[in-house]
């Protein structure tokens, strides 16, 4: 093991976890609003990865597929929400059911207008490639991501924490019924924060479609990973999905190069330790 | 305040939805189960492929609804018990050649031992968190059985699992046998489950279900009582995966994933919470649905999909909650 | 019995943050007795009963029941020594049926708590404490009913129907009478009154009527302090006592 090696997979993790941050970062806002369990969540990264796909094939644009993915795809988490999910407040079983129901619905769609080859998304010319520093070769890409999980984190981070809508959805995250009663107008506050984290996993989608390919079953294995994330960092919790979406990255890197017949185990079973020591998760209330 | 369970307070939905099990569901359950054995022999080959599946899976339901139904504990990581038992017969018959008796107690032991090792982790949960971390617990054994390629065969799963060879006067590689003998095991597994739920230590998981803080002020240790609920649930869904490894004579990494645990909550849900006949019904509904579907259409996942969201929205109270509303006394 | 006390607090203090919701509480119950806690709204009356009780843990002091230092003890333990309470918010199996309810009461710390394979209708001297149980509150022919389709009173009745399943030493009784109306509360003074005299009773009342009736001893509390305690006479002459209650 060289030095090299720690580097390269340092850097693999970091930006995997940069990856999985704009995934879970959505997840846990919507549950810190609805306490939803959504397992739905790995459709919209799968369907945003598809729909930028057919948008780059038909303009060549990798900013406009980015754009339409998180747009089409923050209307069908609206939409869920508004239809279906709402009613079910309160219903923990309800909603998990409800929301694998849209996951199957979503897997088969996909397959239906998709089909059943895997994909790559072309990237842009000027994401191609590798920056060399001394002996280390980092891809432009994976630098790619994570600057756009810094800015994405950066703009929630000062949404949340500096705008009037951000407080809304802090109070509506620490106690939904008291910010009810305050005068928030929380069924809106969720039909939103739904939508922003559909988007951000589309976005995640369409940016991941790059290096990991799209296929049909992306949804249901980067799913877990969303979760660890969230449970990792605390439900709810902004700086919990961060410091999450890396541990899980690093975890995950570390374990595949390491030990790849444990891989999964390297990565679930630190996470059950840390729920066995602090059941909220890192940066969960208690 | 640290109590507020009134009878028309907003209690978890798992615990609105059951109800203590009506006794009636005893004389159907047999006629339905003698009707199915007279009805068997008539049968082709596949119709009874399918009864003997919804018998394996009316186990794993069963066993679900003791956590859900009865404790109000809505586990999503279900599978791991089922499907560490079917690998460790699929591992020993395979590998080691060992007998039926070998593989049954090594399959329900290991079953037991996961679930006494993640009660540990789990129980101290409630609600939404011992959702996510019964999940994430699932997917602990879901990544081995993927990644662990020496010991699982990783996603390719481990072919070939023997029939077991009993002193019986039929072989139970023909299909015929083999149903009789896994509809043996349901009603075994419902007799048993059946007693445990009507025992005095049944009537404490119910009362963990309705308010624990009261539980508690009667002096009972409730955690000790969720944990035993916990693992036994668990060792009979591993009873269901020693089964469900012979019947399918394959195990694979699909029987241990998320979507398996799903599907069992949704036979549970569809059956009603909190009786045993309805769960293995909603089992038995949920196996012909995904086979027969699958055989007109492609589109099998989207209807199954369309029948998770209809069960919620359509029939919220008289399938989460079949035996809501009965009559005033 | 040696053990002077049923029930002793010393210097118990419970924080929330920043408040203190039961401060340096001193507080010593004689067997047998009749102990009336009042106190307005937020004096700290439940929470105390939660720390006596084992619900919540206690920040500072020591509470000893029968003599044994019960401080850090769970809940279940201290019910096993013969600690029983009521809910102020009823607090039942609501889709159990009423006899069900007082099987669970009667079940608790019996070795047959944990029996699996025997149908719990089996148990004859479990029917038989259950029953027994909702005769003492009058409720014996609703054996079969569930417990939500009672009414309010009756649901009050099986609060101590199930305190008095468990047969306990001490029995915390939290606002027996809450709710009720002036019938019902008539109803439950007598049955409060028929209780055995050799149960110890510490029972919180907003309604100072209920309260005198049936205690014979008073601890008045007041944010979180006691401020007077002795017979229900030195009480009620107490001027601080008739400063907050009667609004001097």
């Amino acid at each position: 093991m060289t030095a090299e090696f720690w580097i390269t997979q340092t850097f693999n993790g970091l930006s995997y976890g940069a990856l999985l941050f704009l995934l879970a970062s959505g997840l846990s806002l919507i549950f810190g609003v609805m306490r939803i369990v959504n397992l739905a969540h790995g459709s919209y990264f799968l369907l945003g990865g598809y729909v930028g796909l057919s948008v780059i094939w038909r303009t060549q644009s990798f900013a406009l597929a980015l754009l339409a993915g998180a747009l089409a795809v923050a209307l069908v988490g609206a939409g869920m929400e508004r239809l279906f999910l709402r009613r079910l407040s309160g219903q923990t079983l309800g909603q998990v059911l409800m929301t694998i129901g849209f996951a199957l619905i979503f897997q088969d769609l996909a397959l239906l207008l998709w089909g059943g080859d895997p994909y790559s998304l072309p990237v842009p010319a000027a994401l191609q490639g590798v920056v060399i520093v001394g002996a280390l070769r980092f891809p432009r890409y994976r630098l790619f991501i994570m600057a756009v999980a810094v800015v994405i984190g950066a703009a929630l981070w000062l949404a949340l924490d500096r705008t009037r809508a951000g407080a809304m959805i802090r109070a509506a995250v620490d106690d939904a019924e008291m910010a009810q009663g305050v005068g928030i107008r929380v069924p809106t506050i969720s039909l939103g924060v739904f939508a922003l984290g559909a988007a951000l996993a589309a976005l995640g989608g369409v940016i991941g479609s790059g290096f990991l390919g799209v296929y049909p079953g992306l949804d249901f294995e980067i799913l877990p990973y969303a979760f660890v994330v969230v449970i990792v960092g605390g439900l709810g919790s902004l700086p919990g999905a961060m410091v999450g979406s890396l541990l899980v990255g690093l975890l995950d890197n570390f374990g595949k190069a390491l030990f790849p017949e444990l891989a999964y185990f390297t990565l679930f079973a630190p996470m059950a330790l840390i729920l066995a020591l602090r059941p909220t998760g890192l940066f969960g209330r208690t | 305040m640290t109590n507020g369970a009134t009878p028309s307070s907003d209690r978890p939905p798992t615990a609105r939805a059951g109800l203590a099990a009506p006794a009636t569901t005893i004389i159907p359950g047999i006629i339905t189960a003698a009707g199915v054995a007279l009805v068997a022999p008539l049968l082709s080959a596949y119709p009874l492929t399918l009864l003997t599946q919804a018998a394996i899976v009316a186990i794993l339901a069963m066993s679900l609804d003791v956590l859900l139904g009865y404790t109000g504990l809505p586990s999503l990581g279900h599978a791991a018990y089922f499907g560490v038992a079917a690998y460790a017969v699929g591992i020993l018959s395979t590998d080691y050649q060992r007998g039926f008796l070998t593989c049954l107690l090594a399959g329900v032991l290991l079953a037991a031992l996961t679930a006494a090792v993640f009660g540990l982790l789990a129980i101290r949960a409630s609600g939404t968190y011992f959702l996510m971390i019964t999940l994430a617990l699932g997917m602990v054994v879901w990544g081995l059985a993927f990644r662990w390629v020496s010991m699982t065969k990783g996603d390719n799963g481990i072919a070939g699992v023997p029939r077991p060879e009993l002193p019986l006067p039929w072989s139970l590689g023909a299909p015929l046998p083999f149903f009789y003998f896994t509809l043996a095991a349901t009603l075994l597994a419902w007799a048993l489950l059946g007693l445990l739920v009507r025992s005095p230590f049944g009537l404490t998981l119910m009362g963990i279900r309705e308010s624990e803080t009261r539980m508690r002020a009667l002096g009972y240790h409730v955690w000790l009582h969720k944990y035993l609920a916990f693992v036994l649930s668990g060792t009979f869904a591993g009873f269901a995966g020693v089964f469900w490894a012979y019947y399918n004579g394959f195990v694979s990494p699909v029987d241990v994933q998320l979507v398996t645990s799903v599907e069992t909550l949704l036979m549970v849900a569809l059956g009603g919470p909190g009786t045993l006949a309805g769960p293995a019904l909603g089992a038995a509904a949920i196996v012909f649905l995904k086979n027969f579907v699958s055989v007109y259409t492609k589109r099998w996942l989207l209807i199954l999909g369309a029948v998770y969201i209809g069960v919620i929205l359509f029939a919220p109270r008289g399938v989460l909650g079949a035996f809501r509303r009965e009559p005033r006394r | 019995m040696t053990e002077p006390f049923a029930l002793r607090l010393q210097a118990v203090s419970k924080s929330f943050g920043g408040l203190r919701a039961v401060d340096g509480v001193e507080l010593a119950v004689r067997p047998g007795e009749r102990r009336a806690l009042i106190g307005p709204n937020g004096a700290g009356k439940t929470t105390l009963f939660n720390l006596i009780a084992g619900a919540l843990p206690v920040s500072a002091g020591r509470i000893t029941l029968f003599g044994d230092d019960v401080t850090g003890m769970a809940q279940h333990r201290r019910a096993a020594r013969g600690l029983a309470r009521t809910f102020q918010i009823t607090n039942l199996f609501p889709t159990l049926t009423v006899l069900d309810n007082a099987r669970l009461a009667a079940l608790a710390r019996t070795p047959a708590r944990f029996a699996m394979l025997r149908p719990v209708r089996h148990f004859a001297d479990l029917e038989a404490r259950a029953r027994e149980a909702l005769a003492a509150v009058g409720l014996a022919d609703r054996a079969d009913t569930r417990v939500r389709h009672l009414s309010h009173g009756e649901q009050r009745q099986i609060e101590i129907a199930l305190a008095l399943a468990g047969r306990p030493r001490l029995l915390l009784l939290d606002e027996p009478a809450a709710g009720l109306s002036q019938a019902e509360a008539q109803l439950m003074t007598a049955l409060l009154h028929r209780l055995d005299p050799a149960i110890t009773l510490l029972i919180i009342e907003h309604d100072m009527d209920i309260a005198l009736q049936v205690a014979d001893h008073v601890t008045v509390l007041h944010y979180g302090r006691v401020i007077a305690d002795g017979t229900r006479e030195a009480v009620k002459a107490d001027p601080t006592v008739r400063e907050i209650y009667l609004g001097a």
